[in-house]
């Protein structure tokens, strides 16, 4: 499959991602909802933890992530609240992160093709084009930016991004 | 401040896979509307329509010979809307790429775990 992430902005208030993965959708919604998957890659730079990453997968029930800086000890977190399940076609939930104005109401659709993979789409929904634009701006793990360059280089050398 | 008008528009013209394409051939070096429509399936007019696009939203400009008017990017563009959005991007490509290897080993242990 491409592998190409497409970023668009669809409308004033949304961004979509989307990008093609070789599993079926039944695994890549697992690896969005259950911690012990999403701690696999949901992780943050080297020299950083992630000391929180509990899921309670139900409508209304909660999610939280925090990851921290092993040197200077900052730390940074995403929560929101399950809106939708229909496992493994669609997930909806709200996100919180910190430091952002309002929440953003994330909508994934996990579309498998008959060969077995499965496309991903994200549609991020903000409640204003200004917190819209502050999330492209800022990056989706924003405290987190300066230490990007050190991932880059771990991917390199690990070879996982290839 | 980011002037909000260019910013839908830079918006705008980076939501068509082509002009996406195009910025990344400018991106190596000017080049006239002949040579951009040679590796893209499209007509010239329709490949002008795309710079008039980009050219709007300030991403490109073009020469002022009248007979070639070659499309080159925008530097200050580069580093502002486009460059977040790419910056964006490629922190997604990160994570995925981690995504791509956790789905990958979760496979091959499913795969050991029907073979016992």
């Amino acid at each position: 499959v491409n592998k190409t992430v497409d970023v668009t902005t669809p409308s004033e208030q949304e961004i979509l991602v989307t990008r093609a993965f070789d599993a079926p959708a039944q695994l890549v919604f697992d690896f969005h909802t259950k911690p012990e998957h999403v701690r696999k890659w949901l992780l943050g730079p080297p020299g950083w933890s992630m000391p929180v990453c509990t899921i309670d997968l139900k409508v209304g029930g909660r999610y939280e992530y925090v990851w921290r800086s092993d040197e200077d000890g900052n730390q940074f977190g995403v929560q929101g609240e399950f809106r939708e399940i229909a496992k493994p076609a669609r997930l909806v939930h709200t996100e919180r992160m910190d430091g952002a104005p309002g929440e953003a109401l994330c909508t994934l659709a996990f579309e498998e093709s008959a060969d077995g993979k499965t496309t991903l789409r994200t549609l991020m929904h903000f409640s204003t084009k200004e917190a819209r634009d502050m999330a492209l701006e800022s990056g989706m793990t924003d405290g987190m930016a300066a230490s990007y360059d050190r991932l880059e280089e771990y991917l390199r050398t690990t070879n996982a991004g290839a | 401040m980011v002037d909000t008008k260019r910013l839908d528009a830079a918006f705008f013209a980076l939501s068509d896979p082509t002009r996406r394409a195009i910025l990344m051939r400018l991106a190596s070096g000017e080049a006239t509307v002949r040579e951009l429509t040679e590796p893209f399936e499209v007509s010239q007019p329709a490949i002008s329509r795309h710079l008039k696009v980009l050219e709007d939203a300030g991403l490109i400009r073009r020469g002022r010979d009248a007979q070639r008017r070659p499309a080159r990017l925008e530097e200050k563009a580069m580093t502002g809307v486009l460059a977040w959005i790419e910056r964006y991007r490629k922190q997604w490509e990160r994570a995925y790429a981690r995504l791509d290897a956790a789905l990958a080993a979760e496979q091959k242990l499913q795969k050991k775990g029907n073979l016992r």
